[in-house]
């Protein structure tokens, strides 16, 4: 699924015959005796072409100046902006890297600028303009981030890697469900860490929620299963059991969780109806790798993209959107229960992207 | 995609071989890839870039080796200033004589109240009976944990139930720490985020009041491109003493680690390597750097070889090892051990680039046989020929050779590269994870783990194919020769 397909309405000017490489990509190398292989390629972003010595300096300058000589006569007219060169496109893939989206995403979408702009004068916030409706229409997804179930308690799994933030994402989904006047249970299936349960209890008491729980170290599907027939037996809307935190690549453990989505699902049709995983905005490329032993593992429905009140950006989902097709569901942005919210895309892309004058 | 950097690397440059110097030209397709690789770790975007800038100029003008793969020559530049930066490891707290206090700060969920267990143990190991503080009073639930972290560990853990500021437990902490004589101290704080100015400041008044001997930045190895941010601000506030990198169990490269490194340039101290208390590893750049690169973990790999032999195996071996009685029976026993069905694949996830070489080797069938020839040459070898190869002369050797089915000079090369593995299968034996990488790396730059080099040779390489005809006329001698044999091993029979 590519990032940006070939959209009619690019903001910064009108269209251009492009197709192929612009001419200044090959002007650009005066071939100089005795200076070794002129033909590589002048890769943008590639960290050759800005060393030093004057023999750089030189083809440097002659092919900004290929690059002006190439400028659509209409960019003339415009007060400011700037040239689509290899340094405007080093830029705008540093922008795109720190966001976490990763070097495939943002190498395709410098490609694609490169393609549309290259030589071309523009701003870097249209094209950002552009970037960003790419990541709206990639991450679109409908309204209601939750599927209830028709009949009986709507079941919601929630898995992670270790101190993504599972624990408190529960909370403050079921915080809010009481909130909107439905009845929660809660299952505490961390029945590992230390203290993971107690800490489920304190939150089941400040948000005035039922919860269940095991011994320590007992099997997390009883656990499961117990608070399922609770909620059943309880007539309650909403059913969330917490997992122990996992890293994807433990095998057993994934196992476990298959384990507990099948004992649910043979104590309610259809159970569980939401598998959310939950992932710390702070992750790097290993989000990519959660999102996909936890599909493989638990089936998940959906992401909680928490801690995304820190400086991080929680690009990885735009990888994870392409790769695995699953969307976020929920935004955690603080401690409290109320640091909470739906997926707003358009808040996501404003803040992951701001314009220059935000940055 | 290439699965590993050194596989991309060597397409990249494999038209470089023994062409003179490296320049920024013919280097920039592979410097690409080493950038990509970084990017892909999570080292941050301006640490990358002050990396490749470091390693352009660092093999500049260097001579392509004509002995040497390039995309070796490269990447060994590239490990080396990895592992230069990453460096100097000190795994050391420095303690005094008097009280010492550690402070322990991070964002939320990095690992700190784990990590305050798991360092009380190895201060437990070391005679040090430490004090843990519940200085965490945000998390719901957080004082509870590090109390049962205290009781499994039986160490005194200070709390005060209900208190709201941290900074006085801490005080009342060391005061009552120094009243009980307790040497060593742990604060276990709130995790924050680096923007949240009134936790970073109630750190910097903890900090101030209490004054830690060692403050340490536990850090999550899944972080992304945010760790510049939050180490700068962290080292702002606090003047780190070193850093802990948590969760490097899994399959995260951990490139963050650099990251942290480049903006506080305090040590390295620990890694977290799973959820357990006894899960704490002392730094090694080399392994990191590797892992980075996404070159594989020769060490890990080492011990990974080591779990699928059995314990009491290993130890024997060991003993052997240690005593300079590698014969080559034990050397047939870890080549069949190599050949095992499943081996390699459970090796896969360790090994990386290098490796990917001999594990391609493993799966292929010409290198069973290669392997299964191997053994067939110390099969057809009395036992005493087995213990020591001197006996071996031109006449025993086409006796062995004719055994096997091989030509004499398979027969060489097996001694040549039984002697060769022999002393650095020796030195293994006593040394330390250090020592061993030590060794594993010279067996690998002696070619032993190199396709090109020794090792079970693939076909290709020596293969002189039998007709037919010759083969049938030395099964039969070979059917001899183990008849006599036989007898031979059975000397004392009437
Ligand atoms: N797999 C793994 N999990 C870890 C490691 N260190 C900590 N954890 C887990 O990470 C989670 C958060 O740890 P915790 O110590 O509570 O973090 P804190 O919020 O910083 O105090 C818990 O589930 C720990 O068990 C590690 O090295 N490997
Ligand atoms: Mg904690």
């Amino acid at each position: 699924m590519g990032l940006f397909n070939r959209r009619k309405d690019r903001p910064a000017t009108s269209e251009r015959a492009e197709d192929g490489q612009p001419a200044a990509a090959s002007q650009g190398h005066v071939p100089l005796a005795g200076e070794g292989s002129p033909d590589a390629h002048d890769a943008p972003g590639a960290p050759g072409g800005q060393g030093g010595g004057w023999l750089a300096s030189l083809r440097r300058g002659l092919k900004k100046t290929a690059d002006l000589l190439n400028t659509d006569i209409r960019d003339l007219f415009k007060k400011q902006g700037r040239l689509v060169d290899d340094e405007f496109l080093r830029e705008l893939f540093a922008i795109l890297i720190k966001t976490d989206m990763g070097v495939g995403p943002a190498g395709e979408i410098r490609d694609r600028v490169q393609r549309d702009y290259r030589g071309r004068v523009v701003q870097m916030d249209d094209v950002l303009q552009t970037v960003r409706q790419g990541i709206r229409e990639l991450m679109a997804q409908q309204d209601e981030p939750i599927a209830f179930a028709a009949e009986g308690p709507t079941v919601i799994l929630v898995v992670g890697v270790n101190g993504s933030g599972k624990t408190t994402s529960i909370a403050k989904l079921a915080y809010r469900l009481v909130a909107e006047g439905r009845k929660v249970v809660l299952g505490a299936g961390d029945t590992f860490r230390a203290a993971a349960v107690e800490q489920l209890t304190i939150w089941a008491e400040r948000i005035g929620a039922e919860i269940v729980k095991g011994p320590p170290g007992g099997d997390p599907a009883a656990v499961a299963h117990q608070a399922v027939s609770r909620a059943a037996e309880s007539r309650a809307d909403v059913c969330i059991v917490d997992t122990a935190g996992r890293l994807q690549t433990q095998v057993n453990l994934m196992k476990q969780l298959d384990k507990i989505r099948r004992v649910v699902g043979n104590q309610v049709p259809g159970a569980p109806h939401e598998v959310l995983l939950v992932l710390d905005a702070t992750a790097g490329q290993n989000g990519i790798s959660q999102a996909r032993g936890f599909s493989e593992a638990a089936g998940c429905t959906g992401i909680v993209l928490a801690k995304l009140d820190g400086t991080a950006k929680g690009g990885v989902v735009i990888p994870i959107r392409q790769q695995f097709q699953i969307p976020v569901k929920f935004v955690g942005t603080g401690e409290k229960p109320a640091d909470f919210a739906d997926f707003d895309v358009e808040r996501f892309v404003a803040a992951m992207l701001p314009a220059s004058s935000d940055r | 995609m290439f699965d590993s950097l050194q596989e991309g690397i060597q397409s990249a440059l494999k038209t470089l071989r023994g062409k003179g110097k490296l320049t920024e030209a013919n280097m920039r397709e592979g410097l690409a890839l080493v950038e990509r690789s970084l990017l892909e770790a999570d080292v941050s975007y301006p640490v990358v870039q002050d990396f490749m800038t470091r390693v352009t100029e660092k093999a500049l003008g260097k001579r392509v080796l004509l002995s040497l793969d390039p995309s070796k020559q490269l990447i060994g530049i590239v490990h080396e200033e990895l592992v230069h930066l990453l460096g100097p490891v000190d795994p050391t707290l420095h303690l005094k004589r008097e009280i010492n206090i550690l402070m322990l700060c991070g964002l939320q969920g990095s690992g700190k109240t784990t990590t305050c267990g798991k360092l009380s143990r190895l201060l437990l190991e070391n005679n040090v009976r430490p004090m843990l503080v519940a200085a965490d009073l945000q998390r719901p639930a957080a004082i509870q944990q590090l109390h049962v972290l205290g009781d499994q560990l039986g160490i005194p853990v200070y709390s005060e139930p209900g208190a709201k500021d941290p900074v006085a437990v801490c005080q009342n902490a060391v005061r009552k720490a120094k009243e009980q004589g307790i040497k060593l101290v742990i604060l276990d704080t709130a995790g924050r985020l680096a923007i949240d100015q009134e936790l970073m400041d109630e750190l910097v008044r903890i900090d101030k009041r209490v004054q830690p001997d060692q403050v340490l930045l536990v850090v999550d190895g899944m972080t992304g491109q945010d760790a510049v941010n939050s180490a700068q601000a962290f080292n702002a506030a606090l003047e780190l003493d070193g850093v802990i990198m948590t969760k490097l169990d899994g399959d995260a490269r951990g490139g963050a680690l650099l990251s942290v490194k480049h903006v506080t340039g305090v040590p390295i101290k620990f890694i977290g390597t799973g959820e357990h208390l006894d899960a704490l590893e002392p730094f090694r750049p080399e392994g990191m750097a590797g892992r980075i690169l996404n070159l594989g973990d020769m060490v890990g790999l080492y011990h990974e070889a080591r779990k699928i032999v059995d314990a009491k195996e290993q130890a024997e071996l060991e003993q052997k090892l240690a005593q300079g009685q590698f014969t080559l029976d034990d050397f047939k026993g870890q080549l069949e051990k190599m050949a095992q069905p499943g081996l390699v694949q459970r090796m896969l996830g360790l090994i990386g680039g290098p490796m990917k070489e001999l594990n391609q080797m493993l799966q292929s069938e010409e290198a069973e046989g290669s392997i299964g020839r191997t053994v067939g040459i110390i099969n057809s070898m009395t036992p005493q020929e087995r213990r020591n190869t001197k006996l071996i002369d031109p006449s025993r050797r086409s006796r062995i050779a004719r055994g096997a089915g091989v030509p004499p000079q398979a027969v060489n090369q097996l001694i040549k590269d039984y002697e060769r593995m022999k002393p650095v299968m020796e030195k293994m034996a006593g040394m330390g994870a250090g020592g061993r990488m030590q060794a594993i790396r010279e067996l690998q730059e002696g070619g032993m783990l190199d396709p090109g080099g020794r090792g079970p040779r693939i076909k290709k390489g020596t293969g002189k194919r039998l007709s037919t005809k010759e083969r049938a006329k030395m099964k039969k001698q070979r059917e001899k020769d183990q008849r006599r044999r036989r007898r031979e091993e059975r000397p004392q029979q009437p």
